[in-house]
């Protein structure tokens, strides 16, 4: 493509790439990301905040356990399409929609997390704040959370990183974010449309897991420390 | 509960299995779709990643692989292979969409499976005079069965997924008893549609488990444990 082409160009002729695109339908991409971004940002936080009473639920009942980590798993396997479709009787068509269906898959990855964190404390740990007089509640915030945190921390990155994705098939009722302009694209052969669209969809997701990544090293500054003696001491 | 009501009596109405855009005629496109690219997906993934497991290359890659399938939004890489020239040729899209989708669990499970194979189980297998094939068929890939069945089930939750949604990418499939339902505001067959959907992916899950446990090499020990 030479210099020729000029901008406004490569929209007429329907390129894949092109800068006019981002220009004239900046504000529709930015809407868009918005959507897109608030949706996944709300699914994940309802995801956890559901996630850890169950997770403490099923560590104080392990009977519980079977029942509870098969329906996630259930769930898990149901195509997003159809756990879409089988919500609109209950929410319409609405962005609470795609939010529930999105918070159910996430509590397949988030609830095997927590319960593979809290198990992963070790019952020294445990004993010890025991013998220095804490109560449950202060054991479980003060000592089992911010060790359970890494685990934690990689089943949200897991589960954000899918919700990103999973964030599109709304669009299946128009709220899809980044995912609607996708479908619309497809409409009318819309090119630079879906690829932008589907690249910045990648790019959420890459940015989401480096930033919660990032909060993770600076809520856990301990396993760097620990890290750095380990390579003094080798 | 109406709204299942309706949806059962749409889905016990004769006339909508029937035609091309029956109920019938889609699950059959369903079935065919998730058949053939599991049986593709299997033939290029499980070699491959048998292969590197047995000889301990490439771990990056395979763990890697299935990272990055996890950011990539199906639905996007559906559309965008309709609108490349590959959409013209009909069902083409949703076959290359679905095989790029298995094949990292697949092969990410079996290489992991591979590698998780006790060293000292393998040396003492060589240390009894075993060839390179002998381990691998004798010790490695019974051990190894597991992990190749859980990328299996993963690969077959995710084609089922994928093939539905390939409706919105103007493919075939059960997806499209979903979509014409929403084109014509008719909830009972987006239901429907959806019940069937779900069914089926449950029954090739279960399906899936029970053949894994009948077909396991080492039925009789690991049950010991």
């Amino acid at each position: 493509m030479s210099a020729v082409v000029s901008a406004a160009g490569c929209l007429a002729a329907n390129e894949w790439i092109c800068g006019e695109y981002l220009r004239s339908r900046g504000q529709e991409l930015t809407d868009a990301t918005v959507q897109h971004v608030w949706i996944t940002a709300v699914s994940v936080l309802i995801g956890v905040a559901v996630a850890f009473p169950l997770a403490l639920l099923v560590r104080a009942r392990p009977g519980l356990a079977a029942p509870v980590l098969g329906l996630t798993t259930v769930l898990y396997a149901i195509p997003s399409l159809a756990m879409f479709s089988l919500l609109l009787p209950f929410f319409g068509l609405s962005a609470a929609l795609v939010v529930t269906g999105l918070v159910l898959y996430s509590l397949t990855i988030l609830v095997r997390n927590i319960l593979a964190g809290l198990a992963s404390v070790p019952e020294e740990a445990r004993e010890a704040a025991r013998g220095m007089g804490y109560g449950a509640g202060r054991l479980l915030w003060e000592v089992e959370l911010p060790l359970a945190l890494p685990a934690v921390m990689a089943g949200v990155r897991m589960a954000t990183v899918s919700t990103v994705a999973l964030t599109t098939v709304g669009a299946l009722v128009d709220y899809g974010g980044l995912g609607t302009l996708v479908t619309t694209g497809l409409k009318s052969f819309f090119k630079a449309q879906v690829l932008t669209a589907s690249v910045l969809c990648v790019v959420l997701a890459v940015g989401a897991d480096l930033l919660l990544l990032g909060l993770q090293r600076l809520l856990t500054p301990w396993t760097r420390i620990r890290r750095g003696r380990i390579r003094e001491a080798g | 509960m109406g709204t299942v009501a309706d949806a059962w009596v749409w889905l016990t109405t004769g006339t909508n299995w029937q035609g091309e855009s029956g109920v019938g005629n889609r699950l059959g496109e369903h079935l065919w779709f998730t058949g053939v690219c599991l049986a593709l997906s299997c033939l290029i993934a499980l070699p491959l990643a048998l292969w590197l497991g047995h000889i301990g290359r490439g771990g990056a890659l395979a763990v890697n692989l299935s990272n990055a399938g996890r950011a990539v939004p199906t639905l996007a890489v559906l559309v965008l292979l309709t609108i490349t020239p590959l959409g013209r040729h009909g069902d083409l899209p949703t076959v290359i969409a679905l095989v790029l989708f298995a094949v990292p669990p697949l092969l990410t499970n079996a290489y992991v499976g591979m590698r998780e194979v006790d060293r000292a189980v393998v040396e003492a297998a060589r240390g009894m005079g075993m060839s390179g094939g002998q381990v691998f068929r004798k010790v490695e890939l019974p051990l190894a069965y597991p992990m190749v069945m859980t990328g299996l089930r993963s690969a077959t939750v995710q084609v089922v997924a994928t093939a539905t949604l390939a409706a919105m990418a103007g493919g075939g499939g059960l997806g499209r008893v979903i979509t014409a339902g929403f084109n014509t505001n008719n909830t009972p067959q987006v239901v429907a549609g959806a019940l069937v959907v779900g069914a089926l992916a449950l029954l090739a899950e279960g399906v899936l488990v029970a053949a894994g446990r009948a077909l396991d090499p080492m039925r009789s020990t690991r049950r010991a444990h």
